[in-house]
């Protein structure tokens, strides 16, 4: 599988993040395009690309635009969800810092492909960097007449507003982040009503992943059959594979969807530390852990599926033979208790619990017991849990129960040493 | 134990009603600009805003501060508290002029992040969310902070410094206490707490030396970078065509 940079095909020029670099690579040309076709074609495009959300849950993205009615009296909003945090994932971030315009030249689009003339970029608050470009890309597209009360004399106006957030990882849920954005706790909505009817301001909203957006601008000037020329059919197009942990060279390879962790190991020059591989995360650790039984799994949205974990944001997290899985899974458990926003009963306390039993298995206190109170602590979370971060919590344990049971029965006989 | 913060642990200094007449006009005026930024009859979007900028001010978000925050939106004390406590990066006690926050989440972790930040705490003499008795460092183990491939990471005041050791994490704190201020990997040139959280409220840094400050590295570049050398791209498309 040969690598395809297209959103990272910018990164290591000089500095792209700048508007006139960017338009001098082909940037706002896909917005100019756009704006020369009716709404309903730029949607009909994105929709026939098989565009699937890069946020992780892979969801059509012109369908979701197309959910939008367009009889009602209320304003119409489109909202980036920029609030990276899955464990894991560190692909939104670079793309913002180094190529913030194609997400807001996609975000344009959207716009007027789904008739809102109000964008909101929810940044997540940690990332200063990221926004501080996206801030004055969006200020240079004001400046170049691509936002604002007549974007190009096409006779629609649009503005994009850059919110940023304040540290909670819920807020990466859909919902969560729509609460989020009207000054409250993050805390996910029940759905449905869905977004795109009852969103923002309780208007129709789409919400979509920074990538999902950046991959916009591509598909108008490409075409829906150039995007599909890459990766499988239902699940086509370039994907940022984020490699890291164990691997001899971190970072971010784009490559059709439906690479291999093989064909990516290979580009990234094996593993570390000459050990081999243990388990790894096809898409964050929301995902269930695969093992290298798994190392030639198409990476795409259906195939990862078929196989027992999610594609989620493709963020290989790689592990070898000296990595304990279950300090590993340990670490996640906090993690998802911490960020537990505890509105529903499944998720606050099956974390906590979580936390608790894996503490005592690491301190040399665990019993055969324990493993089956996790197992059962997870049937209670999974698919009873108000959003996705409950069964997203699951995943690590219950996998890795799966595979390295005989890690968890030797721990019980003798504890390893595990850092704070 | 750690002192993770969650929900249920989450505690409010709130033991006076708070006086939103500390902050000045410049304050209200900045306020009132964020404000604006969103639709008419939806001022409440500006809260999360707002409170960066109350600790922007007071290094903290205070009773004034959410007092400040309730006045100027028409709520009441309970619903910005009930907001503040919420997020992680509201801080309920005056924090230092450098906020380190070491990644200790499961990848970074696991690849030294949790030697690291043991070895902070130790050097210190502080543990999560304390600050060092001159003021200078606030320390904190952070989830994952989107830098997976330059792991592990610390951040001051959220700028990265990749790729950290025991070692380099130990020089960065002792620098900073030092009055100096290294480069990030990636990001702008520190400045202060207060001064960041300004930044995050809405006011960025757009100054080129904070602008134009490195943000990509080996991780970002690699894959990139292989294509070219293995002359591979994706199919390519003429503009124009349908």
């Amino acid at each position: 599988m040969p690598l395809t940079p297209v959103l990272t095909k910018r990164f290591g020029t000089n500095q792209p993040w700048k508007i006139d670099n960017y338009e001098a690579l082909d940037g706002y040309t896909g917005l100019r395009k756009a704006v020369g076709m009716p709404p309903e074609k730029v949607t009909a495009i994105v929709k026939d690309a098989t565009l699937r959300g890069r946020g992780g849950a892979g969801f059509p993205g012109g369908m979701k635009w197309q959910f939008i009615p367009q009889d009602g009296a209320k304003p119409h909003y489109v909202v980036v969800n920029a609030d990276e945090g899955e464990p894991g994932t560190c692909r939104d971030l670079p793309l913002m810092m180094n190529d913030p315009h194609s997400m807001i030249e996609g975000t344009i689009i959207a716009c007027y492909a789904v008739r809102a003339e109000r964008a909101f970029i929810y940044i997540r608050g940690e990332a200063v960097h990221a926004i501080r470009r996206v801030t004055r890309a969006v200020r240079e597209a004001y400046e170049r007449g691509y936002l604002g009360a007549d974007v190009l004399g096409a006779g629609f106006a649009c503005d994009i507003t850059v919110h940023n957030g304040a540290g909670a990882y819920i807020c990466g849920e859909e919902t969560a982040l729509l609460d989020s954005l009207e000054g409250k706790r993050g805390q996910p909505r029940l759905k449905p009503p869905f977004p795109a009817t009852n969103g923002l301001y309780d208007a129709p909203t789409v919400v979509n992943n920074v990538g999902t957006l950046a991959s916009v601008p591509y598909i108008i000037l490409g075409g829906a059959n150039w995007f599909r020329e890459m990766g499988p059919e239902g699940s086509p197009g370039p994907s940022i594979y984020s490699l890291s942990g164990r691997v001899a060279n971190p970072g971010q390879y784009e490559a059709p969807m439906g690479t291999t962790l093989r064909e990516l190991l290979d580009l990234a020059g094996g593993m570390s530390r000459g050990k081999e591989l243990k388990f790894w995360t096809p898409g964050g650790s929301s995902t269930p852990l695969f093992t290298r039984e798994h190392l030639d799994v198409p990476l795409d949205f259906d195939s990862v599926v078929k196989a027992g974990s999610m594609n989620g944001t493709s963020a290989l997290m790689i592990f070898d033979e000296d990595d304990s899985v279950v300090r590993a899974v340990y670490k996640w458990s906090k993690f998802y208790e911490h960020e537990s926003c505890g509105k529903c009963t499944p998720c606050r306390e099956g974390t906590y619990w979580y936390v608790g039993i894996y503490e005592r298995l690491l301190d040399g206190r665990g019993t055969k017991e324990d493993i089956d109170t996790l197992l059962d602590v997870s049937d209670n979370i999974l698919g009873r849990a108000f959003c996705a971060l409950g069964d997203g919590a699951v995943s690590p344990v219950v996998s890795s129960i799966q595979y390295f049971r005989d890690e968890y029965e030797a721990l019980i006989r003798q504890p390893v040493e595990v850092a704070s | 134990m750690t002192g993770s913060q969650n929900f249920r642990t989450a505690t409010l200094t709130l033991d006076r009603p708070g006086d939103p007449t500390v902050f000045g006009d410049d304050v209200r005026a900045a306020a009132a600009e964020l404000i604006a930024r969103y639709p008419a009859g939806q001022e409440r979007s500006a809260l999360l805003p707002l409170l960066h900028l109350v600790q922007s001010e007071q290094g903290y978000v205070s009773p004034d501060g959410i007092a400040f925050c309730a006045d100027t939106l028409g709520l009441t004390k309970a619903q910005v508290a009930a907001v503040v406590t919420f997020y992680t990066m509201y801080k309920r006690k005056p924090t230092g002029e450098y906020l380190v926050s070491v990644c200790t989440n499961t990848l970074c972790g696991m690849l030294g992040g949790d030697e690291i930040y043991a070895a902070l705490s130790q050097t210190l003499g502080v543990g999560m969310n304390e600050t060092t008795p001159d003021g200078a460092i606030t320390l904190e183990h952070a989830e994952c902070l989107a830098a997976c491939d330059y792991a592990p990471v610390v951040t001051v005041n959220y700028e990265f410094f990749d790729n950290q050791t025991v070692e380099s994490a130990g020089d960065l704190v002792a620098r900073l206490q030092a009055g100096e201020r290294p480069l990030p990997t990636r990001g702008a040139p520190l400045c202060t707490f207060k001064e960041i959280e300004r930044q995050i409220a809405g006011f960025a840094d757009e100054r080129p030396e904070s602008l134009d400050a490195e943000a990509t590295g080996a991780p970002t570049e690699v894959g990139v970078k292989l294509a070219i050398e293995r002359k591979e791209s994706a199919p390519s498309y003429s503009i124009g065509r349908e």
